[in-house]
């Protein structure tokens, strides 16, 4: 029944050492421990938390991103349609003066012709009359002579104006 | 730890094995009963505590490590001296450790040829367990938070990280959900019990010098610590908890003329920590004189000639490994049952009154 019954001595040495163990475990030792892991949680939680805020950040700039670049793209495009339909229609419009340009140039030519055949016909016409003037003189010259040797005479003058002229 | 238990066991029992058979070859009927005498004093005195550490037997010559007697007697004042004066039943300065009767084992003064027990607190076998456990556990625990004030953020490895899932287990998965709101108040006191009881209940198992002390099966031990709950729960009970006990709701007529609700919630008050104390003392008291008694199986069957030794002998090892390993397991459901019941304790002195009681 000993066993039984509490030693004196050893409750002594029990309430002495439990006290102490308990004293400085539960002052210095696990509290702090326990602080730490919940401080430490805490801070994973708060870390995961805060990664979590940046990859959907993340995305959005990506997804923001995309729409710029989509956007740029659209516009690219567009400029490029652009500035393709305002090529043609410089270029068109450079067409459309040169033809202008050239009908009116060939218009002009065809004025100086114009006015340089009638200069031309003028010339010959009085080139015919002095002709004319002095066959005429000739023929008058001897006229009455014979009437074929005449007309031989003006034919053969006149081939010689012809053949002069040519 | 279970593995070396086993090589431990497996060593010591073949040793024994051994000086047994050389024994059973030496014919003598005294040293037979001698034997038997042996077993059941050898179980008790281990129970037991005791004033010197008997480590082991070589030869004829005892191995035993003396440990200091601190002794008040009213007549002859204090006496501080190593507890080999005493060994084989030697006097010394007036102080024998008794033989027989009420004071068997324990130091007593010869007044006029009348035993007289001086007032006692000698560092015995459990004492000197029990001051070590402490030390270890205080280094064990003080190293874990000290590591956190160099690097308080990274994850703890090995020991370290053993030891803070282990804390925090008890704290997240026992103290927590049986204390309820106000649990971080009470975790300090349960986590030091837990780890109290686990690491002696660890150092009780195993089988030679620095454990093997009989420390949280000595009822002292578990009494001092059941004493700590019960004053616990008692001091931070709340006014519904002390409501309960003395005014509970039951008919009236079970507690006007005679207190009879009340009373038996009184008897409870105190049985709780009582049950806490026998619970935890009983457990490792039949672990130690279970795995004692299997190895004495060595030494009963001694007489049964040799096959019969033997063979018994190898079951006695196969039966004390087994019984080692849910020793250990013991050890943690103990340190476990021990905390989780006071955490349980102190939950229910927490109550709050709750509505049902707003409309009586």
């Amino acid at each position: 029944m000993s066993l039984l019954i509490p030693d004196s001595g050893l409750l002594f040495w029990m309430i002495l050492s439990f006290g102490i163990v308990f004293f400085i475990l539960a002052k210095y030792g696990f509290p702090v421990i326990v602080k730490m892991v919940e401080d430490r949680k805490l801070y994973i939680d708060e870390s995961l938390q805060v990664a979590k805020q940046a990859h959907i950040e993340l995305a959005k700039v990506k997804a923001d991103g995309e729409i710029i670049v989509d956007n740029a793209r659209r516009e690219q495009v567009k400029i490029l349609a652009e500035a393709a339909q305002t090529r043609d229609l410089i270029v068109k419009d450079a067409k459309d003066k040169a033809q202008v340009e050239a009908i009116k140039l060939i218009e002009d030519a065809r004025k100086q012709i114009l006015i340089e055949k009638e200069d031309a016909i003028r010339d010959i016409r009085s080139l015919v009359a002095e002709l004319s003037v002095d066959i005429a003189q000739k023929v008058l010259r001897e006229k009455l002579d014979k009437k074929g040797e005449q007309m031989d005479m003006i034919n053969r003058l006149l081939d010689e104006i012809n053949i002069s002229k040519s | 730890m279970g593995n070396f238990l086993k090589i431990f066991y497996f060593a010591v029992i073949s040793f024994f094995l051994m000086g047994s058979v050389a024994y059973a070859n030496e014919p003598t009927s005294a040293s037979e009963a001698h034997e038997e005498v042996n077993v059941k004093e050898l179980i008790l005195e281990h129970l037991a505590d005791s004033y010197m550490w008997h480590v082991t037997k070589v030869g004829d010559h005892d191995i035993v490590i003396p440990l200091p007697v601190i002794v008040y007697s009213q007549t002859s004042g204090w006496h501080v001296f190593l507890s080999s004066a005493l060994h084989g039943g030697e006097e010394h300065e007036g102080l024998v450790i008794a033989e027989a009767g009420d004071n068997k084992g324990k130091i007593v003064e010869l007044v006029n040829g009348q035993e007289v027990k001086p007032f006692d607190i000698s560092i015995t076998k459990v004492s000197f367990t029990l001051i070590m456990s402490s030390i270890l556990l205080i280094i064990i625990v003080m190293s874990v938070a000290g590591s956190y004030k160099k690097d308080p953020l990274s994850a703890r490895k090995g020991f370290h990280g053993f030891m803070e899932m282990f804390i925090m287990n008890i704290n997240d998965d026992v103290i927590k959900p049986c204390v309820g709101k106000d649990y971080k108040k009470f975790a300090p006191y349960l986590l030091t019990v837990f780890f109290f009881i686990f690491l002696n209940n660890l150092l009780g198992l195993i089988p030679f010098f620095p454990g093997g002390a009989n420390v949280t099966g000595n009822i002292a031990v578990t009494f001092v610590l059941a004493v700590c709950t019960f004053l616990i729960v008692n001091i931070f009970g709340t006014k519904e908890y002390w409501r309960e006990i003395f005014w509970p709701e039951v008919p009236l007529w079970l507690k006007v003329p005679i207190p009879l609700m009340p009373a038996i919630e009184l008897v409870g008050v105190f049985t709780k920590p009582f049950a806490l104390m026998i619970r935890l003392f009983a457990n490792i008291l039949a672990g130690h004189s279970i795995v004692l008694g299997l190895t004495c199986l060595v030494f009963v069957t001694v007489k049964l000639g040799v096959g019969m030794n033997a063979s018994m002998s190898i079951v006695s090892v196969l039966f004390s490994v087994f019984i080692s390993l849910v020793e250990l397991l013991v050890a943690y459901i103990q340190a476990y049952v021990f905390t989780m019941l006071s955490a349980v304790f102190i939950g229910l002195a927490r109550v709050e009154p709750h509505h049902a009681h707003k409309h009586n």
